[in-house]
């Protein structure tokens, strides 16, 4: 193992029993090395697994064969070195945007000696003013930025993000995608971020794996390798997004019978 | 294109809405005199009524005609100080017919029993010989008033702690939810005041048995209801705070419980409900004092105008403890505001 991958993914196997009785191979051997402080991006057609490599990462969910290590030891349950947005609608509604986010804090136990934080994260997310909100009062991309603020809090050593701009309009979208650069580029943590959005995997990541479905596996992984700050509209971004759209296209042309796990 | 012309188009609607506006205010605000006045012609009639029609049953009628003055004064008062606020003045009208049919309804029955006789003694008092106890009666209604209130709170208190404290139980922890809720469900359906006899022979005083049968009908639907809750906690909130770093006990009360904290006050709402009830009955079948007890001893007097004014106490005590209810509710559920109707 190579002292600059933070999470090792080896051999992983996981299966699921759907509601008619039938298994679903999930994800099938599937290997990866997640190197420190990247932006890796997980892209495929729903159904391909996707989301389960994510929450295995978590501890969320266990694997059946293989096994996931984080700086070499085994990831067994979820826990606060790898922080996860979901979604949506994952804030606490009972608590205020403030408190939502010290929450991310207090479940450790460790507020007191972190209280500061809280303010400095609100400010870095640009929510001031709406410190005493709660979630149903701000909109949806706020919602998101205070998710991620709340897993960034703990400071993880990487932040899992699954589809977390899925929910938003365009111009919400592009704009969460530049403050999610931004934090990644004052912490330094490693993201992970699953989308089924190929334009925004080429503006955010270093690595692209195309994931395949049925069964679950990695079919490729692309260095992006584009300067940045990048440009949507520029003839390398273009070319690789095309690429990307291609093996996307010829990996779900198999005619299959569609089903959500 | 388009959005640049229904601006101008806007810029030129405002002034005149504006005008529409204040012409629309000053209509309003006489219309609103108007109704205040008429809120408060019921219960001048009534107070004709009982100065200017002679009594047949030769009644006391002073505190009956003070209450009318001063419920007059009072709503006048309030009026005056919700002409200031918008919404207040929207409130005051809306209660304005029916504060109008209550002062009619008390001339109606001022007339047909106090004046006339027509509505039977004793079982029909008319409303000055009822208001006429507050009076009369005031330190032996106070002390039973007192008596009930402090029975209520006992009561429903430790039932609403128990309640909570074996709903949590209950909804986090399988072992107790098999073995015990199966036992809540059974012993929950069954009206508290039916363990009156047991209640009566195990605990050493009425007031102490008397606790003991509200703290059990409120215990009830605040366990079922807090249980109902947690369970119904989604699973994301509790992904979330595990991938925060969270213990159980964090999941528990800062997860469940506040998640279930809606269905508590639901059962907490029913709970009360059931507590009165439990509270009158005890009082009359068991009780040395409080207003159940009052009720029954006047009963036996056959002075119904006492029981009467028993009952407008309670229906306004009962109200006072579920507008309390309602109002630390909405303090603790200000994140639902928005979200439920």
């Amino acid at each position: 193992m190579s002292s600059e991958n933070l999470i090792e993914i080896s051999s992983v196997s996981r299966t699921y029993v759907r509601t008619d009785e039938n298994e679903v191979e999930a994800l099938k051997n599937i290997s990866l090395s997640v190197r420190k402080g990247e932006f890796l991006s997980i892209i495929g057609p729903s159904g391909c697994g996707k989301t389960t490599l994510l929450r295995l990462i978590a501890g969320l969910d266990r694997p059946e064969a293989g096994k996931i290590t984080l700086e070499g030891r085994e990831i067994t349950a979820p826990g606060p070195q790898r922080g996860y947005v979901f979604q949506q609608g994952s804030l606490f509604p009972w608590l205020t945007v403030e408190k939502n986010i010290a929450s991310g804090l207090k479940a450790r136990g460790v507020y007191q000696e972190h209280k500061g934080d809280v303010a400095r994260f609100i400010d870095l997310i640009g929510l001031n003013g709406f410190e005493k909100s709660y979630p149903h009062q701000i909109s949806g991309g706020m919602a998101q930025r205070v998710a991620i603020a709340r897993a960034l809090i703990n400071r993880p050593a990487a932040l899992l993000l699954d589809e977390p701009m899925g929910a938003l309009d365009a111009f919400t979208r592009a704009d969460l995608q530049d403050k999610l650069l931004e934090l990644w580029e004052k912490n330094g943590t490693t993201m992970i971020l699953v989308t089924h959005d190929v334009d925004e995997a080429v503006y955010l990541s270093d690595r692209i794996v195309i994931m395949t479905p049925r069964p679950g596996q990695i079919s490729e992984i692309l260095d992006v390798g584009l300067s940045r700050p990048r440009n949507r509209g520029t003839e390398e971004f273009m070319a690789l997004r095309g690429k990307i759209l291609q093996k996307l296209h010829l990996a779900s042309s198999v005619p299959q019978p569609e089903y959500v796990i | 294109m388009s959005q640049s012309f229904s601006a101008v188009k806007n810029s030129g609607a405002a002034p005149a809405a504006g005008r529409g506006r204040l012409l629309e205010r000053k209509r309003s605000g006489g219309r609103y005199m108007g109704m205040a006045l008429l809120s408060l012609v019921g219960f001048a009639a009534a107070e004709a009524v009982s100065l200017a029609v002679p009594d047949a049953q030769g009644v006391d009628d002073t505190v009956y005609r003070f209450l009318l003055a001063g419920l007059i004064l009072l709503y006048a008062g309030i009026a005056v100080f919700s002409w200031f606020d918008e919404k207040r003045r929207a409130r005051f009208l809306s209660r304005v017919s029916f504060r109008f049919a209550m002062g009619l309804l008390l001339a109606v029955w001022d007339l047909l029993s106090t004046k006339t006789g027509i509505l039977p003694l004793p079982f029909f008092p008319g409303p000055s010989q009822v208001t006429a106890v507050f009076q009369d009666d005031f330190a032996f209604l106070l002390s039973n008033t007192f008596y009930s209130l402090r029975l209520f709170f006992f009561g429903f208190f430790s039932g609403v702690v128990l309640g909570v404290g074996t709903g949590i139980l209950i909804g986090w922890f399988a072992k107790v939810n098999y073995w015990v809720f199966p036992a809540l469900k059974l012993t929950g359906v069954i009206p508290a005041v039916a363990w009156m006899p047991f209640a009566l022979t195990v605990f050493p005083t009425s007031f102490l048995a008397g606790v003991f049968l509200i703290a059990i009908c409120a215990w009830f639907p605040v366990a079922f209801m807090t249980a109902q809750g947690m369970a119904s906690t989604h699973k994301v909130y509790f992904e979330v705070a595990k991938t925060l770093g969270a213990k159980q006990s964090y999941l528990l009360f800062h997860v469940a419980l506040p998640n279930a904290v809606p269905q508590i006050f639901t059962g907490i709402s029913t709970a009360d409900g059931l507590a009165f009830t439990t509270l009158v009955v005890s009082e009359m079948m068991g009780a040395k004092g409080g207003l159940g007890y009052y009720i029954n001893w006047a009963k036996a007097w056959s002075s119904y105008y006492k029981v009467y004014a028993a009952i407008i106490i309670m229906a306004v005590l009962f109200s006072l403890i579920m507008k309390a209810i309602t109002l630390i509710q909405k303090r603790l559920l200000v994140w639902q505001r928005g979200i439920v109707k």
